[in-house]
């Protein structure tokens, strides 16, 4: 018994020891001069994994430890994209580390434990494994977010994400032990049948709401959002790529899990409420980035508009709702990978910059970089042909689907005051005025790899967005039946 | 018929970009004169292939011909095709790119972008005119404003910036909406095919019972708010008054190429939209907003014809007169019938000869002296005699005069509308006389006269460059105004079956409301 269990929580495990033997390895040798290979080989270890966790399961759903871990096809599909973006984010981030002196042995370390808990939280079938994920992954990136020991930006970053994530957890758990106390179980398959539709208890709905509005801090949905700029902005940007890509993923993964697996019967409770965050989202998301200069704290705003239309997926409260939440984070966590990759080489004499009129004529300076900065632009404010307009496509689809065509209808027209912030940075790098001094020219290496990428897959992807839209069906309907 | 004769028209000038960027290196003269002929051959080829399809194709047969089909995401169908209406689109597409091309031969300022953007912008409006998939057709028209935006904002004037964001917000907000008629649609007919298929969106009836919403009633109901949702995005596309405004900002701070494009095709996707979608889709919604429509188009033809005639800059002139000619336009759609259908068609072809070579006429003038205001110019008669004529030729035909093609669609369109509403056509008539006015006053002021500006003492007539760029121009406007037959014959049958269509479905639903009312 405990056997079988193991072998389906098995990629987890070999995470987490790879991550803790890593640690003493590090601590016996001479630390962090180990750091560079360290990134190295987490980033296969989870490029490994992720390939295995594709992989295995073919299809099925295998439940471990009576029900508290659940690995089918949804977990499957969300573990694989943050596995995978966990590595790109690694192996992006290592140059601008180490010439930075932050590349410390722990900081990969930390990052694959912050894995381990979103992989513990898209499986988790219980409201204890969801929290121990939740916190794993929460205490590992508050760590993370002020590796930058002596830059009171990124330590005051630390602190905030700290501060507010500790309430966000309060909240949940609070929620958490409502849902026990009046659906006498923690565990999502017993809560589902104890909240039907007409019999559902006040207690069990408040329990709901504080549900999730701790997960509504950890998705970043207004107006739980306060902390994702100031977090942006301070931490390394390398780590901001990270905040932006693997957790977002796994925290929407784990939104739609508790949504459906434990209040599945009561879709027109929690529909509401979704709808609502996504909205707010997607405003304010639009109207705050407009007045942005630092294109960190501008890609946290962009990043909460873009949480506002995944969720507007999952207020549909449908099959086919989840698959564009899927398809949706899965275009938007390439795109914000190639754009965080464009922000790292963004550097002059050595130096980080941020100021988004820095990139005066850029286009003249590196045409490559630019036309490819371009289409991910384009792809964020979601402008057909580039792939950003298909997820958009999507979660409007699901949305109309579910008769809330008043929301797509809002959604669109954020998307109007979005594509002007994406135009600015454009017109910064096309129409800009001539400068002597320009960014850097250097050689990216990865950083330009990635860049590359990413603007390609946005382009080449319309074919047939390479299979994932036939593996996001598959994971949603293995969730929601 | 299994050909992929159309997805090769569509793409030759993307794969042409596509060598520009990967394979030209350098910023010399050279690598611009290797761009500009890359870019012009690839146009020229892409006409050549073009005609072969216009010789092939057979106007007495109503359906899509040249279907080219293959699976896609979603369901969705990536399906080409041309009808009687399409097709002439097309060929305006690859018969003036060409020339935009070689109207940019003067461009030194980052020419293989130049290149890229054109060649890019041809295919996504060759994609407009012949897709034949909802999602496909969203894909091609949004995905022009990318290269639009792009060349007013790097090409352009003093004030690009400004034009170039408006351009894209306000044509953005447009198409948002229609994009969620579009998901609509898709759930309600369950497909995306606009036609030809065993179930497309042209034969769907769409739900037209009166409902309420906040309290408002809807009268056509659903078939109203997606009219309205399509209405908003071609509108602002064609442009009607009163959300034409981007337009004269954008054509002014255009270069002279991104003008002639605008004018010429990008406009016309706004009333091929009124009649691949609008019109057959949702003619209930159509017949609530037909008086509406009927009456902005009035007041898009006189108010813009006065607006026209106050303009200091050349530009912005012929911009305001594009406005007004499209009110034509949008008047002898909505009139519903078959002379003012054939009438917009030919008007939308026609203003694209005419207003392209009147762009091209201001940049001849433009490249010499460098400014476009009115007042700058006089008695230009006196050293260019050949522009003079030139620019006499198409000011007559702008205004409409008989043995021009700018008379055919005006009188059809007018004659279409008289039919239906009096009063309308009374009030666009008026208008006519208006056009007259600013068209031969800028002519006055520009042409005529002596030379007395120091500044002009110097200037050169019509290079030959120029002069064959106008010439296809002045015989195309000269052979349609003779012989329209040539339009109206390939146009005829699709235009009749789409006339046919739009009268029996309001009949039906005429009918349905009748027996409703009777059961109560």
């Amino acid at each position: 018994m405990i056997s079988a269990d193991l072998n389906i929580i098995l990629p987890e495990i070999v995470l987490a020891v790879f991550a803790l033997l890593g640690l003493l390895a590090a601590v016996y040798t001479n630390k962090d001069g180990a750091a560079g290979v360290l990134v190295w080989l987490t980033a296969a270890l989870m490029v490994l994994l992720a390939g295995w966790v594709a992989m295995s399961g073919d299809g099925s759903t295998n439940i471990a430890f009576h029900g508290m871990f659940i690995d089918d096809g949804f977990a499957r599909f969300a573990k694989v994209a943050i596995l995978l973006s966990a590595a790109a984010v690694l192996v992006m981030s290592k140059s601008y580390m180490s010439l930075r002196g932050l590349l410390r042995f722990e900081y990969p370390m930390l990052v694959a434990l912050a894995v381990v808990g979103m992989m513990m939280m898209v499986s988790a079938g219980d409201l204890m494994a969801l929290y121990m994920g939740l916190e794993l992954q929460s205490l590992a990136l508050y760590v993370v977010a002020s590796l930058r020991r002596d830059s009171v930006k990124s330590t005051e970053a630390g602190l905030k994400y700290f501060v507010l994530g500790a309430l966000s957890s309060g909240l949940l758990l609070y929620g958490a032990s409502l849902v026990y106390g009046y659906a006498g179980t923690t565990l999502f398959a017993g809560i589902i049948t104890t909240a039907q539709t007409g019999g559902t208890s006040l207690g069990l709905l408040f329990g709901l709401v504080f549900l999730i509005s701790g997960l509504a801090f950890k998705v970043s949905a207004v107006p739980f959002h306060m902390w994702t700029p100031d977090v942006y902005e301070g931490a390394p940007t390398p780590i901001a790529a990270f905040f932006a890509t693997a957790p977002k993923m796994a925290a929407m993964a784990l939104f739609a899990r508790v949504m459906h697996d434990a209040f599945g019967q009561i879709v027109s409770d929690w529909s509401q409420i979704v709808a609502l965050l996504s909205l707010l989202s997607m405003f304010l998301g639009g109207i705050a980035a407009i007045g942005q200069t630092n294109i960190k704290r501008l890609m946290a705003f962009s990043s909460i508009a873009h949480m506002g239309y995944a969720l507007m997926g999952l207020a549909a409260g449908t099959a086919f709702g989840v698959q564009a939440m899927l398809v949706y984070m899965a275009i938007y966590v390439t795109m914000n990978l190639g754009t965080f990759a464009f922000i790292l080489l963004m550097q002059k004499d050595g130096a980080p910059i941020t100021d988004i009129t820095s990139l005066h004529m850029y286009a003249k300076a590196a045409p490559g970089r630019a036309l490819a900065m371009l289409v991910l632009l384009f792809s964020l404010a979601g402008v057909p042909p580039m792939l950003g307009f298909f997820g958009k496509f999507y979660v409007l689809r699901a949305a109309y689907d579910a008769g809330m065509t008043w929301l797509a209808v809002a959604g669109v027209i954020a998307s109007v005051i979005g594509a002007y912030y994406y135009l600015r940075i454009v017109f910064y790098m096309y129409f800009g005025e001539e400068r002597s001094e320009s960014l850097d020219n250097q050689n990216g290496g990865v950083l330009t790899v990635v860049l590359m990428a990413s603007a390609l897959i946005m382009v080449v992807g319309v074919a047939n967005m390479f299979g994932v839209e036939s593996m996001a069906a598959a994971a949603a309907a293995s969730l929601v039946n | 018929m299994d050909t992929h004769l159309l997805s090769i028209i569509t793409f030759v000038p993307a794969f042409a970009a596509l060598i520009l960027a990967v394979f030209l290196r350098g910023d010399d003269a050279a690598a611009g004169r290797n761009a500009k002929w890359l870019a012009f051959i690839t146009t020229t080829v892409t006409f050549v292939i073009s005609l072969f399809v216009l010789f092939e194709f057979d106007p007495s047969n109503t359906d899509f011909q040249f279907v080219d089909e293959a699976d896609w995401l979603l369901g969705l169908k990536y399906r080409l095709g041309v009808d009687g209406i399409s097709i002439l689109f097309v060929m305006l597409t690859t018969f003036m790119m060409p020339l935009v091309i070689a109207a940019s031969w003067n461009v030194e300022h980052r020419v293989k972008e130049y290149m890229i953007a054109f060649l890019l912008l041809e295919t996504l409006m060759l994609g407009v005119f012949m897709a034949l998939d909802l999602v496909l057709f969203y894909l091609f028209f949004e995905a022009g404003l990318i290269p639009m935006f792009l060349i007013i904002g790097i090409w352009g004037g003093k004030e690009r910036i400004y034009a170039s964001f408006k351009f894209f917000l306000y044509t953005f907000l447009g198409s948002v909406l229609m994009l969620v008629a579009m998901v609509a649609m898709f759930t309600e007919a369950g497909t995306t095919c606009i036609g030809g298929c065993e179930v497309s969106l042209l034969t769907h009836n769409f739900a037209s019972d009166n409902f309420e919403l906040l309290g408002i009633q809807i009268i056509g109901g659903m078939q109203t708010l997606m009219f309205l949702a399509f209405f908003a995005s071609f509108a602002v596309k064609m442009p009607m008054w009163p959300v034409h405004t981007w337009l004269p900002d954008a054509h002014v701070q255009a270069p002279t190429a991104g003008s002639v494009v605008l004018a010429a095709i990008l406009l016309k996707m706004g009333g091929y939209g009124f009649l691949r979608f609008s019109l057959p889709m949702f003619p209930v919604g159509a017949e609530v907003m037909t008086p509406l429509i009927l009456w902005m188009s009035a007041i898009a033809i006189v108010y813009t014809s006065l607006v026209a005639l106050v303009q200091q800059d050349m530009k912005k002139l012929i911009a305001y007169s594009s406005v007004a000619h499209m009110g034509f336009v949008t008047m002898g759609i909505f009139a519903g019938n078959q002379q003012g259908v054939d009438g917009a068609i030919f008007q939308m072809i026609s203003h694209g000869f005419i207003s392209g070579a009147l762009f091209l006429s201001v940049g001849v003038i433009y490249d010499r002296m460098h400014t476009r205001d009115i007042d700058a110019y006089g008695g230009l008669v006196n050293r260019m005699p050949a522009y003079a004529l030139v620019f006499m030729f198409f000011t007559m035909a702008n205004v409409g005069l008989p043995g021009t093609s700018g008379f055919v669609g005006e009188f059809l369109t007018l004659m279409g509308t008289f039919q239906v509403n009096t009063w309308v056509a009374a009030v666009a008539t008026t208008g006519v006389i208006f056009s007259a006015a600013y068209a031969l006053w800028l002519y006055r002021r520009v042409v005529m006269g002596d030379l007395i500006k120091e500044s002009l003492k110097a200037i050169t007539d019509l290079t030959s460059r120029e002069r064959w760029i106008i010439a296809p121009l002045v015989a195309m406007t000269l052979i349609l105004g003779v012989y329209p037959a040539l339009v109206l014959d390939m146009i005829g049958p699709s235009v009749t079956a789409l006339v046919e269509n739009y009268d029996m479905a309001l009949e039906a639903a005429d009918t349905a409301v009748q027996t409703a009312d009777a059961s109560h």
